[in-house]
C-alpha cells in the first residue's frame, strides 16, 4: 500500500479534531489547552507540507515554517499570561477561570 | 552583477516600516530610562501613529502591489488604515491618565499598541494568506498581552488568559482553513485562490468555513463572541476602548477583502454564512445587552450587535454594500471612541467605577457631558439625524437593493430592540436620583468627546467627504 495524500490529510484531520476536543472537553488544566492548540497547529503543518508535495509547490512549506515560528511566540506569550494569572489566582484549573460570568 | 538580488518596492509599506522601527526605538528608550519614561513613550507613540497616518494619506491613489504580490495598497486599504491609525492614536491619548497612576506606569503599553497597530496595517493590506496570518498574529499577540497588562489585578489577567485561549483556537481554525484552501486551489494569493476557486469542491467549502470562523472570532461575531464580554469587562477601561475600536475595524477590513477578492466566484456559499452570522449577531447584541448592569459589558454586547449590522452590507456583496460597511465602520469608530471617553472618565476619589447606576443624575452634575453621551447613545441606537442612523441606512439600503429583504427587516427590528437599552442609560442619566458626583473629566478625554460628538451630531450637514471616499475605496476592490 502506498501512502498517498489522503492518508496525510486523514492524520491531520484526526489531530485537528483531537485538538478541538482537547480544548472543549478538558475541565482540568490550562496547560492541556496550550497542548491542544499546539496539536491544532501541528495538524495544519502536516496539511501544508502534504499539499505542498502533492502540488509540487514550495509555498506550502514556507507557510509551514512561518506557522512554526509564530506558534513558538504564541506559546511563550500564553505561558507568560498563565504565570501572571497563577500568581493572582493560585490555581490554573479551567473551572477556576470564573471571576467574570454572564 | 547579473545575479543582483532585486529589492521589492518598499515605499508602499512605508507606514508599517515607520511604525515597526519606531516601536523598536520606543523599546530602547523604555529599557534605558525605565518606567519613568512612560509618559514620554506614550507621547512618542501618538506622534508615530500620526506620522504613519500622514504617510498613508500622502500615498498616491493608484493600486500598488509589492513583496511578490502579497502586499497591496489600494484606496480600500488606505481608507481602513486611516481609521485604524485614528483609533489607535486616540486610544493611546485616552490612556494618559491610566498610565500616570503609580502602579500602572508601564512603558510597554504604548509600545505594544504600536506593534499591534503595525499588525493591523499589515492585515488591511494583506493580499495572500501568509501575509494575512502574519498580520493577524502580530495584532493578536500584542492584544493578549495588553489585555493582561494590569498584572496584579485578577480580572485583567483572567481577561488576558481567556482572550489568549480563544484567540489561539481561532488562529488554529483559520490556519486549518487556509491549508485546505491552499490544497484545493494550489495558491495562497487571493488572486490565485479566486482563479482556483471557480472549480469549487468539498475541500474549498470546508476551508472557506474554517477561514471565516477564524475571522468571525476576531470581529467577535456570534457564534464566536463568547470572549468579548469577559475581555471587555476584565481589561482596564482605556484598553477596552482600544479593543472596541481599531482591531475590530482592521478585522472587518480583512473580512471584506478576503470574501470579495479571494472568493468572488463562490459568492452564494459565503453569503449564506455571512447572512446567518449577521442575523445572529444583531439579535444577540440587542437582547443580551438588556440585562447588563456593567457598562463595559453592555458596550461589548453593543459592539457584537454593530458587527452584525456592518455584515449586513457585506452580505449584499455589491460595491454599494462594501461602501456601506466602510461608512459603518468609520461612524462606529467615532461613536465608540466618544462613548468610551466618558466611560474612562467614570471615576471617583476611590478609583474607577463602571456600573450604569454610577451615571445616575449625570445631567445635573455634568450637563455637557451628559448631553454629548446622550447623543452618542441615540446615535448608537440609530436615531436620525445622528451619524449612526446614516451608517445603518447605507447598509440596509445595500441589502434591500441586493434583494435581501428578510435580512434588512430583521436588522431594523433588532435595532429597535437595541434602542431600549441605550435609552435606558439616557433615562438613568436624566431622570434618576443623582449618584455621588464623578471626578472632573481630564482635558484629553474632553477633547475626544467634543470632536467625536461634533462628528456624530453634525454628520448629516456635510456627509459627502466620507461617503465619496468610501465609494471610491469600495470600487478599488472590484
Amino acid at each position: 500500500m502506498t501512502i498517498g495524500l489522503g492518508h496525510y490529510l486523514s492524520v491531520a484531520a484526526i489531530l485537528f479534531t483531537i485538538g478541538i476536543f482537547g480544548i472543549f472537553l478538558n475541565r482540568k488544566n490550562v496547560i492541556i489547552i496550550l497542548m491542544s492548540v499546539e496539536l491544532i497547529l501541528l495538524a495544519v503543518n502536516i496539511n501544508m507540507v502534504a499539499f505542498s508535495t502533492h502540488l509540487g509547490d514550495l509555498v506550502g512549506q514556507v507557510f509551514a515554517l512561518i506557522v512554526l515560528t509564530v506558534a513558538a511566540a504564541e506559546a511563550a506569550i500564553g505561558l507568560a499570561i498563565l504565570v501572571v494569572f497563577f500568581r493572582n489566582r493560585g490555581s490554573i484549573a479551567v473551572e477556576d477561570i470564573n471571576i467574570m460570568k454572564g | 552583477m547579473t545575479n543582483a538580488v532585486e529589492l521589492p518596492l518598499l515605499y508602499p509599506a512605508m507606514p508599517e516600516i515607520v511604525l515597526a522601527v519606531g516601536a523598536m526605538v520606543l523599546v530602547l528608550i523604555g529599557a534605558f530610562r525605565g518606567d519613568r519614561s512612560t509618559g514620554a513613550v506614550g507621547g512618542f507613540a501618538v506622534m508615530l501613529l500620526i506620522a504613519a497616518g500622514v504617510l498613508v494619506a500622502l500615498m498616491p491613489s493608484e493600486t500598488v502591489t509589492t513583496f511578490g504580490g502579497s502586499f497591496v495598497v489600494d484606496s480600500f486599504a488606505r481608507f481602513f488604515k486611516l481609521l485604524v491609525l485614528i483609533g489607535s492614536a486616540t486610544a493611546v491619548l485616552m490612556s494618559t491618565d491610566f498610565l500616570s497612576t503609580e502602579d500602572r506606569r508601564k512603558f510597554e503599553y504604548p509600545v505594544l499598541i504600536v506593534l499591534s497597530t503595525t499588525g493591523m496595517l499589515m492585515l488591511v493590506s494583506a493580499a495572500d494568506l501568509i501575509a494575512l496570518y502574519l498580520g493577524l498574529e502580530l495584532m493578536s499577540l500584542a492584544l493578549y498581552v495588553v489585555a493582561a497588562i494590569d498584572r496584579d489585578r485578577i480580572k485583567s489577567t483572567e481577561a488576558g488568559l481567556k482572550y489568549f485561549v480563544l484567540g489561539a483556537l481561532s488562529s488554529g481554525m483559520l490556519l486549518y482553513g487556509a491549508s485546505l484552501i491552499y490544497g484545493s486551489t494550489g495558491s495562497v494569493t487571493f488572486a490565485g485562490i479566486a482563479q482556483g476557486a471557480a472549480a469549487g469542491g468539498v475541500g474549498l467549502t470546508f476551508g472557506l468555513v474554517f477561514l471565516l470562523a477564524g475571522l468571525c472570532f476576531k470581529i467577535s461575531a456570534v457564534p464566536f463572541h463568547m470572549w468579548t464580554p469577559d475581555v471587555y469587562e476584565g481589561a482596564p477601561t482605556p484598553i477596552t476602548a482600544f479593543f472596541a475600536a481599531a482591531p475590530k475595524v482592521a478585522a472587518i477590513a480583512v473580512f471584506v477583502r478576503v470574501t470579495m477578492t479571494a472568493f468572488p466566484t463562490v459568492g452564494p456559499q459565503w453569503q449564506q454564512i455571512v447572512v446567518f452570522v449577521s442575523i445572529a449577531s444583531m439579535a444577540l447584541g440587542s437582547f443580551a445587552a438588556i440585562g447588563q448592569t456593567n457598562i463595559k459589558r453592555l458596550m461589548a454586547y453593543s459592539s457584537i450587535g454593530h458587527v452584525g449590522f456592518a455584515l449586513v452590507g457585506l452580505a449584499a456583496g455589491t460595491v454599494e454594500g462594501v461602501q456601506g460597511v466602510m461608512i459603518y465602520m468609520a461612524i462606529y469608530l467615532a461613536m465608540t471612541l466618544g462613548t468610551f471617553a466618558v466611560i474612562i472618565a467614570m471615576k471617583r476619589e476611590e478609583g474607577p467605577v463602571e456600573e450604569i447606576a454610577d451615571l445616575a443624575g449625570l445631567a445635573r452634575t455634568k450637563p455637557g457631558v451628559a448631553f454629548v453621551l446622550g447623543m452618542m447613545l441615540f446615535s448608537l441606537a440609530g436615531i436620525p439625524p445622528l451619524a449612526g442612523f446614516f451608517a445603518k441606512f447605507y447598509v440596509f439600503l445595500a441589502a434591500v437593493n441586493a434583494g435581501l429583504y428578510v435580512l434588512a427587516v430583521i436588522g431594523v427590528v433588532t435595532s429597535v430592540v437595541g434602542a431600549y437599552y441605550y435609552l435606558a442609560i439616557v433615562k438613568v442619566m436624566y431622570f434618576d436620583e443623582p449618584a455621588p458626583a464623578l471626578s472632573p473629566m481630564r482635558g484629553e478625554l474632553g477633547l475626544v468627546l467634543a470632536v467625536t460628538g461634533l462628528f456624530v451630531i453634525l454628520f448629516f450637514v456635510y456627509p459627502a467627504p466620507l461617503v465619496n471616499a468610501a465609494a471610491a475605496a469600495a470600487k478599488s476592490l472590484f
